[in-house]
């Protein structure tokens, strides 16, 4: 055991139980350079718990007593966890190579064999880490001892000696970058680093563009037919003509355009004469009403909730509810789609629709309110 | 024989002969023109009044004398409802209803198939509507499941989802699964709109599309469950759900079973 100080670093308090290995692994020669900026000073001890001050004066670590034992009270069940706990690393082993084995027999050909695959891969890998884990708890319970040990709490500011230390080395530092002495080279660094700062801040222009006006309208425009969704043909209204009827429908050339379906999906409906109740007074627009915006008792609404945009096309023919499965808003059919109930405030918009020269069925504009949701520019206009 | 080959009307006679022997001989061979030409018309009239008899028994207190239907109960009119829509609602156990509720739900069947087609045929004879399908009708052999895929989310898997588990509707009505319903109780309930069932016409939905849609609900309850088990096949909100409660449980007993008190050591 040797105490001698020699070779320590500028700084290092010399008093403080010095280990043997490290004072003579971290001697450094004479005139060696100051620690390099960054790099953690030389540990005073590798002690972990708090030292007591007796028999550090001079530089003698202290004869401690021992702070934990070295072996359980009951042997015999440290005996019976030891089995318990080898048990269940040897089975994690087994676990283990099961993985690799079910990695390697179950080749995910076709549907169900990627079932079985990932079926055997999570079963092998979760018990592999379940039995580590159990094991390591059993470990700990079992045969570690309970103690509770106590790590005292040093200011955090270094000492003035490293921190006089820590100037010197800085200012050595930047006088031999010669940072301060061209200022050429400093603006043009910092030049160079501005682009980068602002970077972040051009980028979020991809959160755009502005909607603008995108929410007003969708796709529809006077003309253009309405198709029986997934079967994508056009509609006659003598052949949609079962009352109680209700199919989804699909702007023609769009319906594979998922982006302009979000808006344009709508539903249609075919009522018994008498059975829906128009209210032309509630969106007379451009000269006609609602009742003229139908054909033949068939009527069509937007698919998308007025709530928060879910597709609402529960339909029951025998209440004519429209139902959104999302927060249950419920929408009158007969009566121009009004909320009955749920957290949606406005009536489903309905599409104006007529008959073109063959007899399908056609709308006869856009929808003349925005679809879907509210949203802040939309205001209280119909 | 030669006068009378020469007669004027032998020629006519000649050909009438050889259309019916044609005819006749077509229709024998094939066996499907006569049996349900000639079938029906033997006994279609014993048919009837079985229907009627069944009719009497099982349905006239609440749908009235002769169907009409009665708005107290509320029974609605069976005049033009069909048979498709009677083989529906009685060989899904619907009807005859035990008690009214927001939906009259599937339960044993309590006639026989030879019964409930005499009520069908009685029903349809009070005002026509549509027929039971044939079996060639429902037949999935040769049907496009794919398609029938696609028509199915359009138009069907808003309430029935889209593996046909069902889903709920307003005021305690509720779409049925359709884990149980034979294919030509499927085709039944789009002709005809069973309760809330919207419908869903020959011209609209064509018979054809209605096998692809049939092929692909039958076609889908053979699927797989990944993970063993279908949680009602209702999608990843139950899945995640049972995860979720079943992970947080088995992690919030390891985190009891760690941190509990364990051996004293001597020196305590």
């Amino acid at each position: 055991m040797s105490d001698a100080p020699t070779g320590h670093p500028r700084g290092e308090p010399e008093e403080g139980p010095i280990l043997e290995g490290q004072t003579e692994g971290s001697a450094e020669p004479e005139g060696a350079p100051h620690r390099v900026i960054g790099t953690p000073p030389p540990a005073q001890s590798r002690m972990l718990l708090a030292e007591t001050a007796a028999g550090t004066a001079d530089g003698q670590p202290a004869v401690r007593e021992r702070e934990l034992p070295a072996d359980p009270q009951d042997m015999d069940d440290a005996k019976r966890a030891e089995r318990i706990v080898a048990a269940c690393f040897l089975l994690a082993m087994l676990a283990g190579i099961a993985f690799i084995a079910a990695y390697v027999i179950f080749e995910p050909h076709s549907p169900t064999r990627v079932l079985h695959s990932n079926l055997a891969l999570g079963l092998t890998m979760g018990l592999t880490f379940l039995l580590l884990g159990a094991g390591a708890t059993i470990w700990v319970r079992r045969l570690m001892p309970d103690v509770e040990l106590t790590e005292m709490r040093h200011p955090l500011r270094s000492d003035e000696a490293d921190r006089e230390a820590f100037v010197e080395t800085f200012n050595e530092g930047a006088d031999a970058s010669q940072f301060v002495k061209r200022p050429i080279l400093r603006r043009t660094l910092i030049a160079a680093t501005v682009p980068v700062a602002v970077a972040p801040v051009v980028l979020l222009r991809d959160l755009g563009p502005l909607p603008r006006t995108k929410l007003d309208h969708t796709v529809w425009r006077p003309g253009l037919r309405l198709l029986n969704y997934g079967a994508n043909t056009p509609i006659r209204p003598g052949d949609f003509s079962s009352p109680g009827g209700m199919i989804s429908v699909v702007p023609e050339g769009y319906q594979d355009n998922f982006n302009a379906l979000a808006k344009a999906a709508c539903i249609i409906i075919k009522f018994a004469p008498g059975q829906a109740v128009y209210t032309p007074q509630s969106h007379p627009v451009d000269g006609f009403t609602v009742q003229n915006w139908t054909v033949d008792n068939i009527v069509c609404y937007s698919k998308i909730c007025t709530h928060v945009g879910c597709p609402a096309a529960l339909y029951e023919q025998t209440t004519h509810h429209i139902l959104c499965p999302c927060h249950q808003s419920t929408f009158d059919a007969a009566r121009g789609a009004q909320v009955i109930f749920g957290p949606a405030t406005r009536a489903l918009p309905q599409l104006p629709m007529t008959v073109d020269a063959e007899g399908y069925l056609v709308a006869r504009s856009d929808f003349t309110e925005p679809v879907g949701p509210s949203f802040w520019e939309r205001g209280n206009s119909s | 024989m030669t006068a009378r080959r020469r007669h004027p009307l032998a020629g006519y006679a000649v050909v009438l002969t050889g259309l019916l022997l044609a005819g006749v001989g077509y229709a024998v061979v094939t066996g499907v023109g006569a049996a349900s030409a000639s079938a029906p018309a033997i006994t279609a009239s014993a048919q009837l009044s079985a229907g009627r008899q069944l009719f009497v028994e099982n349905c006239q207190s609440c749908h009235g004398d002769f169907g009409q239907g009665n708005p107290s109960v509320p029974a609605p009119s069976l005049i033009g409802v069909g048979a498709a829509a009677v083989d529906f609602q009685v060989s899904t156990g619907r009807m005859p209803c035990k008690e009214l509720e927001a939906e009259c739900t599937r339960k044993p069947v309590s006639l026989n198939t030879q019964q409930i087609h005499a009520l069908a045929a009685y029903i349809e004879s009070l005002g026509g509507g549509p027929q039971i399908p044939s079996a060639a009708q429902v037949s999935q052999i040769g049907a496009n499941a794919g398609f029938g895929q696609q028509l199915f989310v359009a138009d069907c898997a808003q309430c029935h989802n889209f593996d046909g588990a069902g889903g709920a509707l307003t005021y305690g009505k509720y779409a049925p699964p359709l884990t149980k319903s034979t294919p030509t109780q499927i085709f039944e309930a789009m002709l005809t709109g069973p309760e809330a069932m919207p419908v869903f016409n020959d011209t609209t939905i064509t018979p054809q599309e209605k096998r692809d849609i049939i092929a692909y609900i039958v076609q889908t309850r053979q699927e797989p469950n990944p993970g063993g088990f279908s949680l009602g096949r209702v999608g990843p909100v139950t899945e995640g759900l049972v995860a979720f409660l079943g992970l947080l449980l088995f992690m919030v007993f390891s985190a009891m079973w760690i941190t509990a008190k364990h051996r004293k050591t001597p020196n305590e």
